[in-house]
């Protein structure tokens, strides 16, 4: 979809470096959120301090991690607000980690959300993605890592990946600063609606569940007409997640429901949006 | 009306709407028990199927790796359904087996230097520079000895225990077991990544307590906490080595003596690992009920194991830490049992007293109160049952030339300790009990301590303290009913 060959960027003013401008921790008015997702030690970080100019010490082991943390950088004169999230390996299961993380793609409704992933490791990887996915539309995979997979003959197809997920995809290697730019100008295409995502979804629910789903689906958009992620909230509550069930019946999933730019108060981001 | 927010909702009446979100709810409830249980894993599975697809198509490789493919022909092996439990098993046997039968000879180097030469050495000085004979007999036969009994009798399995453990996990089989175990712990209703914080148990409870935190869920993490204990810590395994390598292996020809003895403490650790199961279901299924999580376990790829390293930094970091551990409390119950042994009250020592007054009870359980007194005095610590026990024995059945006077801790020889507890009446039926009892007791006070710092609740302390004491006192007292009644 939209990921571009160096040729084409170098005539893109947004391409070179110069237009980032990395503003650490000062992250006042900003324009987006972007969120960062990814398994644990995939070099999440890596990005998140290529951003936002910040060193933030991260270990390698699952647990270290579980709050998160933030920064800001101004790119193509918007400025952006990046969370970096705990690494997980799914959004399902109750651990703190992970439910951090959850909530803040689903109620902190980021604008962006880049989610790293390994390409040595793409399957495992991928898990995380399509649950990504199945919350918000507007994501981004940094596709990390590229320079090792190539060391042990891995070769990934980034346009067939992209094809297939549905969103952009941008292979790099974060730690030598390669592809840093190309993430800059596939983050702006997304949250500027330049570039339009149409996520997979996972579909091979038996009958049985299909019918349970339409009918959650139906409750849930008779009571919010515009909750933009119905089938997934039914998904969970069909799974027993206590979480989603307290956030329904607190009326706090109503919040999802407001239209774009139109951000509730309560929100756990308080946002300004440009006009 | 396009946006339908909760303060539309509220303009519309509040009551209608949660009548309305409650339904939802009520829905999902009817919804959720037609659908079945095993809905959470088809949803797994799909994403997990969807992701491999997609990833088989981005990815193409551009010659497979031999060591690729050797670490998945390793994993089929040992996480296949039909290997992966009697190659556990196997495995740990080994280690074991190692451990018992490499630990005898600097064992008995040891007790030459610091009990046959040391210990009369210096109690020629004390007498030389004309030290009373209860402070000779406090600091050299009680702290002294005690002290250097537990390092000869410590120091060489853990030395070889723990490299050999440390091997395998820097080979990258841990998570394998954990791997294999997962399916049942969830069975149990309890988290998979209990299997790792028992593992950490195994060399130390306390530190297996900690090793919970990997579990996010409190339900799952109180049950890992409660039924950590029933992992043989290190503090136990001395116990079980040396009574089943005297009375187990005793029941066999040498040459099977090592191999059979090392088949009992696998026994007792698989049993362990079997009571965790179990304790786990139970829990789950009463005063902790709830959904079981699910996780991923990365399983990594395996590594030759640095040896060298290994070696070095498992002596350093866990052998000396848990010997320093087993000293600091040693000196202070070896002064505790000598008191006890030689301070008189009515004629009679305390100890004796104590002996007395627990002797009814743990005949009953197929004990004896020798045994339930050295289970009081090492609360601190497990390491010193063993060397209470033989103490004690002494004191109670008289036996001389055995030792330098009430209250010693010595060494002696297989057979010698042996022939003191035939002494004291011991039988096999003491020998398997105490084993039992060894594995289903209360833990050390550092883990209750551990237990409560990790809780902050004296009410789960109070539960993972004393299950496992009254399970240990049930089970060691049927066993007894049931022997006795076969044996006739």
């Amino acid at each position: 979809m939209t990921t571009h060959s160096a040729a084409d960027c170098a005539t893109c003013p947004a391409h070179h470096a110069g237009n980032l401008l990395k503003l650490g921790v000062d992250m006042s008015d900003s324009d987006y959120v972007v969120a960062l997702a990814g398994n644990p030690n995939v070099g999440k970080s890596t990005v998140f301090n290529a951003l936002t100019g910040l060193r933030q010490h991260t270990g390698n082991w699952p647990g270290k991690t579980v709050a998160r943390a933030e920064g800001g950088f101004s790119y193509a004169d918007k400025r952006y607000k990046i969370v970096d999230l705990p690494g997980t390996y799914s959004l399902l299961s109750t651990s703190k980690d992970e439910e951090i993380a959850r909530d803040f793609i689903l109620f902190g409704r980021p604008d962006v959300t880049i989610i790293v992933v390994d390409a040595t490791r793409l399957e495992r990887n991928l898990n995380l993605v399509l649950q990504v996915m199945e919350i918000t539309d507007r994501a981004v995979i940094a596709l990390n890592l590229i320079d090792e997979a190539k060391r042990h003959g891995l070769q990934v197809d980034e346009r067939r990946l992209a094809r297939d997920l549905g969103v952009p995809v941008v292979p790099m290697a974060a730690r030598q600063g390669e592809g840093i730019p190309e993430l800059l100008q596939a983050v702006h295409e997304v949250a500027n609606g330049l570039a339009v995502c149409k996520p997979h979804r996972v579909k091979s629910e038996s009958t049985a569940v299909q019918r349970a789903l339409q009918q959650l689906v139906q409750q849930l958009t008779a009571v919010y007409p515009t909750l933009p992620n119905a089938r997934w909230v039914a998904l969970r509550l069909l799974d027993g997640d206590q979480r989603i069930a307290e956030a329904v019946r607190s009326g706090e999933i109503g919040a999802l429901s407001a239209p774009e730019n139109d951000q509730n108060a309560d929100l756990l981001i308080p946002l300004e949006v440009a006009a | 009306m396009t946006t339908y927010t909760p303060r539309m909702n509220e303009l519309n009446g509040q009551g209608e709407t949660a009548v309305r979100e409650t339904d939802i709810l009520q829905t999902a409830e009817t919804l959720r028990w037609q659908i079945g249980q095993n809905f959470h894993e088809q949803l797994m599975e799909d994403i997990y199927t969807e992701a491999a697809r997609i990833a088989d198509r981005a990815v193409t490789r551009a010659g497979e790796k031999p060591r690729f493919d050797m670490d998945r022909t390793i994993d089929h092996i040992v996480t296949s359904r039909v290997w992966g439990f009697p190659l556990m098993v196997l495995l740990f046997t080994v280690v074991f087996w190692l451990t018992i039968s490499g630990a005898n000879v600097p064992s008995g180097w040891l007790s030459y230097i610091f009990l046959d030469t040391l210990h009369p050495l210096l109690k020629e000085g004390a007498t030389a520079i004309g030290m009373p004979w209860w402070l000779s007999g406090l600091l050299i036969d009680g702290m002294y000895l005690a002290t250097a009994w537990v390092v000869s009798v410590m120091l060489p399995p853990m030395a070889i225990f723990f490299p050999l453990f440390t091997l395998l996990e820097d080979f990258g089989y841990l998570p394998r077991v954990a791997f294999n175990l997962d399916n049942i712990f969830r069975k149990s209703g309890a988290h998979g990544k209990q299997a790792l914080s028992m593992m950490m148990g195994f060399g130390c409870n306390a530190a297996g307590v900690v090793a919970t935190r990997v579990i996010d869920s409190p339900r799952e993490r109180l049950i890992a906490i409660i039924t950590n204990n029933f992992a043989l810590c290190n503090g136990r395994w001395p116990t079980q080595i040396l009574i089943a390598s005297l009375f187990i292996g005793g029941l066999v020809p040498a040459y099977l003596a090592g191999f059979v003895s090392a088949m009992a403490v696998v026994g007792i650790a698989v049993l362990g690992v079997f009571l965790s199961f179990a304790v786990s279901w139970g829990l789950s299924r009463s005063i902790l009920k709830g959904e079981v999580s699910t996780f991923s376990l990365e399983l990594p790829p395996y590594r030759p194991p640095r040896i060298w390293q290994t070696i070095y930094t498992s002596v350093i970091d866990r052998t000396m830490i848990v010997l320093w551990r087993a000293i600091t409390f040693a000196l202070p119950a070896g002064a505790v049992i000598w008191l006890s042994a030689n301070v008189m009250i009515g004629g009679v020592s305390i100890a004796e007293h104590l002996i007395n007054l627990l002797n009814p009870l743990g005949l009953l359980i197929g004990l004896n109160g020798v045994i339930l007194v050295a289970y009081i005095v090492a609360i601190p610590a497990n390491e010193i049952v063993i060397p209470t026990v033989l103490m004690l024995t002494v004191l109670v059945t008289g036996a001389t030339g055995v030792g330098a006077g009430a209250g010693v801790m010595f060494e002696m020889d297989g057979s010698a300790v042996r022939h003191l507890l035939d002494a004291g009446g011991w039988t096999l039926l003491t020998a398997v009990n105490l084993m039992l009892f060894s594995l289903i007791h209360n833990p050390c006070s550092t883990t209750i301590y551990t237990i409560y710092k990790e809780t902050g609740s004296k009410k789960w302390t109070l539960i993972a303290t004393m299950l496992p004491v009254v399970m240990g006192f049930i089970v060691t007292f049927l066993v007894a009913q049931v022997w006795r009644l076969l044996a006739g």
